[in-house]
């Protein structure tokens, strides 16, 4: 617990991901009771804490180098701006009034105090599944920390979706409200797993694919999907076609997670935010069972079908500038056969990350390289350069379409203009 | 069969080592029978290199391998040499985002504040040679009016000698001030732009901020050309810490 007060709080790049709410639908007020609170004991904040750590409270409702969850930070959608509430102890802008009835009821159904309803930006979809000693727990750490007055900004969306009536239809498509109920079925490590995953992990909210309405529906949870905003592609968790975890290890994944690199794959993008102020802050046991439900998920979906290794003229020039390029800027740290120096240096043969479908996350590693997160298990990483003002678009196409067709790996070519629209990514 | 493969795996290396000079026929035999069945395995036993050379490949890529900059681009700074406190400051800066340059932005925004330090000491330590100086493409006029400003200000307009901060041999002074050598012109006159602009900022009260308030356009191209053509000085180290009594206080640099 020491180290996760010490460690510095950055909050997440806020391109965010989440859904649209397209349908219409009429707005419905339940005013909620509020009843008296109770007081909170030293250890139950300090459970609290861990829970908020496991919720990433942080990533959103803190700004970069601003007080700790004094909200205010832009959120970038295609509908317009969200800032994110002052949830600190304030009575006149925070929560300083609210009772912890009132906050689970928050939590669990997506309503505000005043029954009003919320964007589904605030991960709600996720959070109904936390328990209500849990919810009281993170309510009473709320409690603990610095009140910050600083009165809730205005969002900045465009009609019609500044009307909250349009959430309703959202919510009646994609919401099920309702704790999390354990599977008998499944061992108390896998339950515990699922519990944090589903619940105040949230990861579904970028690990699924935003379909025409932009909701994540349970269905599709964990399927995969570009997070709008943020050209990054977070891959399925339920399929060996992509992240594929069903082969990996447990310790394997539990280094990804916690550590933020592993022998299989490192940790980078909007995913590094998660490892970074979230995930590495769980305790052995929590992260291992995250990766025993994780696992759990993949296994028994078949692997991605072979492509046709019969490869046109074209192709296989490509692949000829791909493997110059490779060799000459990429082997020293991959090695010539893609097996890495692991865990610093991932593996690129075989890994699954890069021969998804979508290719954007193997180009925007070679255009702007990266660092794994820092983490108490690697807190100095090795890092990749960046090859944007280095390699041409061709370049950068050949080289990732040789590593996504190389060794065996199953991907497929890309073009330059792929490689083209993404220089930008970074920058906006 | 763990302890096996381990036992194989340290015959290979003596192996290798000893470029395969004298196997004993047994290893031989082995190493002949291990490579069809796993041709991967010299790889499996090599690890990144723990240093911070290979640590900050990403950032050798823009500014050399020993932060001394690089020659065919006019935006790349050098930080070899800088203090640590001065580097550290600005690697915090960039990871907060309170000083912008994307690309760099990205690399540092999930690194420890521990290892921000390492990085900057790691350059702080680096002493390869300063580039030779700029032929200056300004006129004598214009030179003239950079070494006027930089080595005894403006006092008319409130401007202190740059020299006064940087020392008079533009070396810095620790922890926190950094020496103005082997800069080019064209990233001089940003950052001085970037503090007119309101774009860069240091720790309050930001003396920076008050000084590049007071330089006009040409003042700034005028400083940027003749620091410079100055030539390397002897002692390329940052002056001790106190050294100077500063004429503006720096939030960034304790008096
Ligand atoms: C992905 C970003 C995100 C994360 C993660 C997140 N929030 Fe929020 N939260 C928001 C946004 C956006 C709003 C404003 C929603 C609105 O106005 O409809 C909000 C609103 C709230 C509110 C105010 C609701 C109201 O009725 O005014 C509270 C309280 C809150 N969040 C608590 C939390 C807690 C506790 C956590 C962690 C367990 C958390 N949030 C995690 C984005 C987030
Ligand atoms: C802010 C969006 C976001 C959230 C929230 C998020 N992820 Fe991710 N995740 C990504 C992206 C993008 C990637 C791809 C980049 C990478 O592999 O590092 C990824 C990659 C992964 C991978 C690696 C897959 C592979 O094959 O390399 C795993 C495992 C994973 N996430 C698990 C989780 C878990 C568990 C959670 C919830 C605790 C979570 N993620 C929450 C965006 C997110
Ligand atoms: C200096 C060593 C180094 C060099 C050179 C290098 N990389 Fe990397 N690469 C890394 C590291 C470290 C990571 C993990 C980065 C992260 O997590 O942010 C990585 C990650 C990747 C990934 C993502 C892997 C995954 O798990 O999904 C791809 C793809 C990649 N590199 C391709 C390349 C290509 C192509 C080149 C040459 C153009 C290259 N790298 C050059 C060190 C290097
Ligand atoms: C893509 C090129 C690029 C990469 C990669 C890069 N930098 Fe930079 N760096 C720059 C540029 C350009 C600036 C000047 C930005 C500005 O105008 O403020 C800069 C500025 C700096 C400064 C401030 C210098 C000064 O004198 O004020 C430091 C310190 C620094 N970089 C360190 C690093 C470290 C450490 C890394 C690796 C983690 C790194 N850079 C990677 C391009 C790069
Ligand atoms: C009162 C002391 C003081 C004076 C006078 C002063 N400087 Fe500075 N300068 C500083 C400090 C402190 C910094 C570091 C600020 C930071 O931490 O970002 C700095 C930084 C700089 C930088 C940024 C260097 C880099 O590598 O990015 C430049 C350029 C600069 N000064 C130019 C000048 C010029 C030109 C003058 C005279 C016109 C001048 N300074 C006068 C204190 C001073």
């Amino acid at each position: 617990m020491e180290n996760i007060v010490k460690m510095p709080l950055r909050p997440r790049n806020m391109r965010v991901r989440w859904g649209r709410w397209l349908a219409l639908a009429v707005a419905l007020c339940l005013p909620i009771e509020a009843r008296s609170q109770p007081a909170a004991t030293d250890t139950v904040a300090k459970q609290g804490e861990y829970l908020a750590r496991a919720g990433d409270c942080v990533a959103c409702h803190t700004n970069p180098g601003g007080k700790l969850f004094a909200g205010g930070r832009p959120m970038p959608t295609p509908f317009g701006t969200l800032y994110t509430s002052n949830i600190t102890p304030d009575a006149a802008t925070g929560i300083g009034k609210w009772s912890a009835d009132e906050f689970y009821a928050m939590l669990h159904t997506g309503r505000s105090r005043d029954g009003g309803l919320l964007y589904p930006a605030m991960p709600f979809g996720a959070y109904t599944k936390v328990t209500r000693t849990d919810s009281d727990a993170i309510f009473s750490y709320l409690r603990s920390v610095v009140p910050v007055s600083a009165p809730n900004k205005p969002h900045d969306l465009r009609f019609p979706y500044n009307n909250r009536s349009l959430i309703l239809g959202w919510r009646t498509l994609y919401f099920t409200e309702g704790e999390y109920k354990p599977d008998a079925a499944k061992s108390g490590e896998w339950n515990r797993g699922a519990y944090l995953v589903q619940g105040l992990g949230h990861c579904a909210m970028c690990h699924t694919a935003i379909n025409a309405l932009g909701g994540s529906s349970e269905a599709q949870a964990f399927q995969g999907g570009l997070i709008p905003m943020q050209n990054w592609y977070a891959p399925s968790l339920t399929s060996n076609k992509e992240a594929g975890l069903g082969d990996w290890s447990i310790a394997d994944i539990s280094d990804y997670l916690g550590k933020g690199v592993s022998h299989r794959g490192a940790v980078y993008g909007p995913m590094a935010e998660v490892v970074y102020n979230s995930l590495q802050h769980l305790t052995a046991g929590d992260t291992r069972a995250m990766s025993v439900y994780l696992k759990s998920l993949a296994e028994g979906s078949p692997p991605g079908a072979p492509v046709s290794t019969v490869a046109g003229a074209e192709s296989s020039l490509l692949m000829t500038l791909g493997k110059t390029v490779y060799d000459g800027h990429c082997a020293s740290c991959h090695g010539a056969q893609g097996r890495g120096l692991t865990p610093q240096y991932p593996p690129l043969a075989g890994n699954q990350s890069i021969q998804m479908e979508s290719a954007v996350n193997p180009i925007r590693m070679v255009l702007n390289g990266g660092y794994p997160p820092g983490t108490a298990g690697n807190p100095m990483p090795h890092g990749m350069p960046p090859y944007a003002q280095i390699l041409s678009d061709d370049e950068v196409a050949a080289v990732v379409s040789y590593i996504r067709r190389a060794w065996g790996n199953r991907g497929t070519a890309i073009s330059a203009r792929q490689a083209n629209e993404l220089r930008s990514a970074l920058l906006d | 069969m763990r302890r096996m493969k381990t036992f194989l795996r340290s015959i290979s290396v003596q192996a290798r080592r000893r470029r395969l000079a004298r196997p004993t026929p047994f290893a031989a035999l082995l190493l002949w029978a291990l490579v069809p069945l796993r041709p991967a395995h010299a790889q499996a036993i090599e690890r990144a290199p723990d240093t911070m050379e290979a640590r900050l490949q990403p950032c050798a890529a823009c500014h050399g391998a020993q932060g001394q900059g690089v020659a065919n681009s006019d935006s790349f700074p050098r930080l070899a040499g800088k203090p640590a406190g001065y580097l550290y400051n600005q690697l915090v800066a960039f990871r907060i985002g309170r000083r912008h340059y994307a690309p760099m932005n990205y690399l540092l925004e999930f690194q420890l504040d521990p290892y921000l330090r390492a990085m900057a000491e790691f350059y702080a330590a680096q002493r390869p040679p300063l580039p030779a100086p700029a032929v200056p493409i300004v006129s004598n006029d214009v030179l003239r009016l950079g070494q006027s400003i930089v080595m005894h200000g403006d006092p008319s307009r409130g401007i202190p000698a740059c020299s006064g901060c940087h020392g008079p041999s533009f070396t810095g002074m620790e922890p926190a001030i950094p020496g103005l050598l082997g800069l080019k012109p064209s990233y001089i006159s940003a950052q001085l732009g970037a503090w007119r602009y309101g774009t860069r900022t240091a720790t309050a009260p930001d003396c920076m901020q008050i000084v590049a308030g007071h330089l006009t356009e040409g003042d700034v191209t005028a400083v940027a050309a003749w620091l410079s053509t100055l030539p390397s000085p002897e002692n390329a180290a940052p002056l001790p810490r106190g050294t100077l009594a500063l004429p503006l206080a720096c939030g960034s640099e304790p008096s």
